[in-house]
Formats: C-alpha cells, sequence, structure tokens
C-alpha cells in the first residue's frame, strides 16, 4: 500500500472515533470542515485540474443553502434541495462560464468576481424570497428512514458519508480519461489542444462540475447552521474558499481538504492574536505561494523528494567507500 | 432635463477617477502581465497614508501629501514589485493572482485593526461649492476631479508616446525580448510602470475619499468598478480604461437614479456580461492573440 493510501484510511478512522470524544462545539466545527471541504474539492478541480480562477464559490454555496432551505421550509425532502441545488450550480456554471472562457483565462476570476457580488445583492435586496438580511430559519435538520439528524454527532456521519460519496466521485472524475484531460490542459493547454483535447469545453466543464459541489456543499451548510443570511456568502468567503484550496496544494486531491482544517482551525488557534488573524493568515500565503506554489502537499512531497535523493545519494557514496 | 444633466456630470466625474484606477491596471497588464487584484485596495489606501499625516502627525495637508505621496512610491511601487510580484513571475499567472488577493485582504484587514473600522471623513481638495448651469445645479468639485483625472491621463499618454523613456516603456510591452535586444533597460521601464501605477492609485485616492469617505473596505468595490472598465474600454489600451471608466461612472449614476438604487452595483457587472459577449477585446481595444 502507497503512504497516501494508509494515512486517508488512518485519517478515516480518526474522522469516525473522534466525534464520541468531542462536545457539541468540537462536532459543530468538524462538520463545517466537510461542508467546507466539498466546496474547496469543487473549487480545486476548477483551479487545480483545470486551472481556472472562480471567485464565485461562495455564492454557488450560498444559492445551494438558500435553495434547500426554501424547499426544506416548504416541506420537501432534504434531497430534492440537495439534487435542486446541484443542478442548479451547475447550469449557472455553464452559463456564467460559457462567454468568460471565450475570450482569456484570467477572465473568468472577473465574471465570477462580479457574479458573487451580484448573488449576494439578490439575497439581500429580495426579502420576499430570502427573508434579505434577517436571513432565513426554521427548517429542521432532515431524517431518514425515521431517523432524524437532530443529533449532531448523527448529522455529522451524515455529512461524512455525503462527503466521502462525493470524494470518489471526484476521485473517480479524476482518474477518468477526463479527469486526464483537465490536467493535461492545465500543465499545456496548446499541446493539450494540439493532441485533440477540446479546451474550452472541458476547462467549462470542470467550472460547471466545480459550481455544482459549490452548491452541494452549501445544501449541507444550510441545515448544519439552521440559519442563513446573505453574510455567509459575501465575497470574502469566495477568498477563504479559494485560499484553502491553494495553502492545501491546489491539483492534489486532499490538498483542498487539509486546506479547509487549516482555515477552519486556524481561527481556533490563532484567537489570541484577535483581528491579526486575517492578516496573518494571508500573509502566510504570499510566503507559500513564493516558496512553493503547489502548496503544503507539494512542499510535502518536494521535502521528501529531496530527502530521498539525499539518503539514496548517502547510500552510493557509503557503497563506494565500502571495500 | 436639469436632473440628468447633474447625474452626467458627477457620473463623469467619479467616472475619471474609476478610469485613473483602470489605466493603472491595464500599464500593469501590458507591462509585466500582472493582473493586479489588489487594485482596489491600492486606491483605499494612500489616504489613510495621508490622514496618518493629517491626523496622528499633526501636518498639513500638503505635507501629508508628499508623505503619502513617497509611502505609496515606495511600498505600493517598488516593494510591491520587488517583494510580491518579482518572486512570483516565474511560476506563472495564477500565483500572482492569488497573492494579489491575499495582499488585498492584508492591506483591508491591516487598515481595519491599526488604523479604524469606521468611515473617516477626508479633506476636500477642491472647493465644494457649487454653481447652476442652465438650471441644473452643478458641484465645482466634479468639474475639476473631471479635469483633474482627464488631464492627467493626457499627460501619461503624451509620455508614453512622445518621451523616450515613454516608448521605451511601449516597446517592452509590446514585445519585452525584441526590446531588450534594442537595448532598452526593460527591468527599469517595468519598474517605472509599478511607479506609474501607484502614482496613479493615489490620485485616485485623494479624489475620491472626500466624496466616500476613507474606509477599509472600500477598496473592494473600487477594485471591481476598475476591472470592469479596464475590460469594456479595452484591455490593452490606456484610451479604453478611459472610456470604460467614464462609461461605468455615469451608467452607475443614472442606472441608481432611475431604474434601482438597490441593484445599483449591478449594472456595470450586466456591462461586463455583455460586453465579453459581444465585444470581448472591449470597446476600444484591438483583438488580442488568445492565450488558451
Amino acid at each position: 500500500m502507497r503512504p497516501m493510501t494508509i494515512a486517508g484510511l488512518a485519517v478515516l478512522g480518526l474522522l469516525i472515533v473522534l466525534p464520541f470524544g468531542l462536545k457539541g462545539y468540537g462536532i459543530y466545527i468538524l462538520s463545517l470542515w466537510i461542508v467546507y471541504s466539498i466546496a474547496a474539492m469543487g473549487l480545486n478541480l476548477t483551479l487545480g485540474y483545470a486551472g481556472q480562477v472562480s471567485l464565485a464559490q461562495a455564492a454557488f454555496l450560498g444559492i445551494g443553502a438558500y435553495t434547500t432551505a426554501l424547499l426544506m421550509k416548504a416541506g420537501y425532502p432534504f434531497f430534492v434541495g440537495f439534487g435542486l441545488s446541484a443542478g442548479i450550480c451547475f447550469g449557472v456554471g455553464l452559463i456564467l462560464g460559457y462567454p468568460a472562457l471565450r475570450v482569456q483565462h484570467h477572465f473568468l476570476a472577473f465574471v465570477t468576481l462580479g457574479f458573487n457580488a451580484l448573488v449576494w445583492l439578490v439575497f439581500r435586496n429580495e426579502e420576499w424570497l430570502t427573508g434579505g438580511t434577517y436571513g432565513l430559519m426554521g427548517f429542521s435538520r432532515p431524517s431518514f428512514f425515521g431517523v432524524s439528524t437532530n443529533n449532531p454527532v448523527v448529522f455529522y456521519f451524515f455529512s461524512l458519508a455525503l462527503f466521502l460519496l462525493l470524494a470518489f466521485v471526484l476521485w473517480w472524475i479524476v482518474r477518468s480519461p477526463w479527469g486526464r484531460a483537465f490536467q493535461a490542459l492545465r500543465e499545456n493547454p496548446i499541446r493539450a489542444n494540439s493532441l485533440g483535447v477540446d479546451v474550452r469545453r472541458m476547462t467549462l466543464l470542470a467550472f460547471a462540475i466545480g459550481s455544482a459541489y459549490g452548491g452541494m456543499a452549501g445544501s449541507l451548510f444550510a441545515p448544519l447552521v439552521e440559519f442563513i443570511d446573505p453574510q455567509s456568502f459575501m465575497l470574502d468567503t469566495s477568498l477563504m474558499l479559494l485560499l484553502m484550496v491553494i495553502v492545501g496544494g491546489s491539483g492534489h486531491f486532499f490538498g483542498p481538504i487539509l486546506g479547509a482544517l487549516l482555515v477552519i482551525l486556524l481561527p481556533e488557534w490563532l484567537r489570541f492574536t484577535e483581528g491579526l488573524y486575517l492578516i496573518i493568515y494571508a500573509s502566510l500565503v504570499i510566503v507559500l505561494l513564493a516558496v512553493c506554489p503547489s502548496g503544503l502537499l507539494g512542499l510535502y512531497e518536494r521535502t521528501a523528494a529531496a530527502v530521498r535523493a539525499r539518503s539514496s545519494d548517502r547510500r552510493e557514496s557509503a557503497g563506494g567507500s565500502a571495500p | 432635463m436639469a436632473e440628468f444633466f447633474q447625474l452626467l456630470v458627477s457620473g463623469l466625474a467619479t467616472g475619471s477617477i474609476y478610469a485613473l484606477a483602470a489605466v493603472g491596471f491595464t500599464l500593469l497588464w501590458q507591462a509585466s502581465k500582472v493582473i493586479n487584484f489588489a487594485q482596489g485596495e491600492f486606491v483605499m489606501l494612500p489616504a489613510f497614508f495621508i490622514l496618518i499625516g493629517t491626523q496622528v502627525l499633526g501636518w498639513n495637508f500638503i505635507v501629508a501629501l508628499l508623505f503619502a505621496l513617497i509611502c505609496t512610491l515606495v511600498l505600493l511601487g517598488y516593494f510591491f514589485k520587488r517583494v510580491i510580484i518579482d518572486p512570483m513571475l516565474p511560476h506563472g499567472v495564477l500565483p500572482i493572482v492569488i497573492a494579489t488577493i491575499a495582499l488585498g485582504i492584508v492591506m483591508r484587514d491591516s487598515v481595519k485593526e491599526f488604523y479604524s473600522a469606521e468611515a473617516q471623513p477626508f479633506p476636500a481638495v477642491f472647493s465644494e461649492e457649487t454653481v447652476s448651469v442652465f438650471g441644473a445645479v452643478i458641484s465645482v468639485q466634479d468639474i475639476a476631479i473631471l479635469i483633474t483625472s482627464l488631464a492627467a491621463i493626457t499627460l501619461l499618454q503624451v509620455f508614453l508616446t512622445r518621451t523616450r523613456t515613454g516608448r521605451c516603456m511601449q516597446a517592452t510591452a509590446q514585445n519585452r525580448a525584441v526590446a531588450e535586444i534594442l537595448g532598452v533597460n526593460v527591468k527599469r521601464m517595468i519598474l517605472y510602470t509599478f511607479l506609474i501605477n501607484a502614482a496613479l492609485a493615489l490620485m485616485a485616492s485623494v479624489l475620491i475619499s472626500p466624496i466616500y469617505l476613507a474606509k477599509f473596505s472600500n477598496g473592494q468595490s473600487i477594485g471591481l468598478i476598475a476591472f470592469i472598465a479596464a475590460i469594456v474600454g479595452g484591455f490593452n489600451q490606456v484610451r479604453g480604461a478611459l472610456v470604460g471608466g467614464l462609461l461605468i461612472g455615469v451608467i452607475d449614476n443614472l442606472s441608481a437614479a432611475y431604474i434601482s438604487a438597490e441593484y445599483r452595483t449591478a449594472f456595470p457587472l450586466i456591462l461586463l456580461i455583455i460586453i465579453i459577449l459581444v465585444r470581448p477585446q472591449g470597446l476600444l481595444g484591438t483583438a488580442e492573440e488568445r492565450t488558451v
């Protein structure tokens, strides 16, 4: 077994045992991490595999959250909202990405930046639908086969199960010929194009799938937090999600999950710095980018490779000196 | 009609300030393929350098302005290039985009933490009186802002096309390798571009802060509008950024008054999407080679 697989299984074991040793707030943080991980995984497909900057992941999170909350308030079961959130975000992603990707790669960043601002305005202004700045509440957590997820631990396992399912689907996408095409066009778009990869279509698809993951994360976010308001889906959240992917290591499968963990835990660790938290965090990101643009996992891989090279050097030199 | 004229003039005035930010933005892009996502914060920050001078250190406005000019050129021009951009350039466009986003966060939160989270009143550079023209009440400040920014952009254009240094900068922007072969000091030209961008940001900051007050969060909307202005006008043209800025200023004002104040910020975004669909190179731009 590869060390990554072993580490993955160990983390999974920890994730199953951990909630039993934690109090309410710890379980909440852990569930929040899972939700953000799903959104960041989707963004990783857009950013890390297709090389596009999307600054609207929070908007998709919001669309998913409001869709699910409104449908659950109207009495529909959770999975109707969940499916619809994914569908709407996928569609919006296609509509948004199509014009932007016609031009130049960085245009998607501007268009999504604008889109996030626009969606936030709609959440805030359309009070009849979204409750405006007062937000939405009064939707209960879903229940399945008579088991209510009102208990935080049950909801946590429910989120974990969905997370594992979505992670598996993403893993399959990345491994499939599709995913190979995504990677090919990130590494060298011109070469990918000449090898017959329809660059525009693949990029658009990656963005739309990434957006759908944002929608599904939002769909889980609503019943987890049980109260949603426009504030949670501002541009700042999009920036946070983007930094999660970058810090963890964009283009690495586990990168965004690690990044999300850091972004969720860092405010807890850096609580003593009070308002300085964001400044410290953003500065660290700049340093990390200058040193190693492929994020923490990239840094780990590079260090591991260097250590391996050095130890094999030593072995060779030792072998040379022996009689 | 009088009301329309008033809105038009004040729209042109704020639009010309957006144009200053947009011009700097396009210059940076042309010279070194840097997309500065912190451009809005670049406009927000110099006002606080001046406020530090006038309020904390008790200087008069002119001294504070000089102090701000030095701070802006050193921090947002020289250090921005040397500390943030130069180490990132070999890694490509994407890390620069993300690093400037992170830089924007650092600047925004630093002002919020170390200066104030409240909007600060900012001394007006020009008279705040109004004059009446054919029944329309026009603010002297708006006219002065419009003239100042247009003069600055015209001067810049003259500098770029008529002086030797300006032409060297253009050569660098067009084809770096060839410029270098022809003996242009490419590195210095790129540094000049960063300094000009910083100076334009200071100017925009001094002009816009009396209108919108100086606040840490101003950068987000200014930055977004500067991007839109640059794209609408044409990403590879100084003139384009000017036209884009003015157009957005007017559209913003008129739509807020006649269509919907709540969705004011949405109209420039809709314009952006229309432009990208219909004329992706921008109104005055020339089509660039597609970079896939």
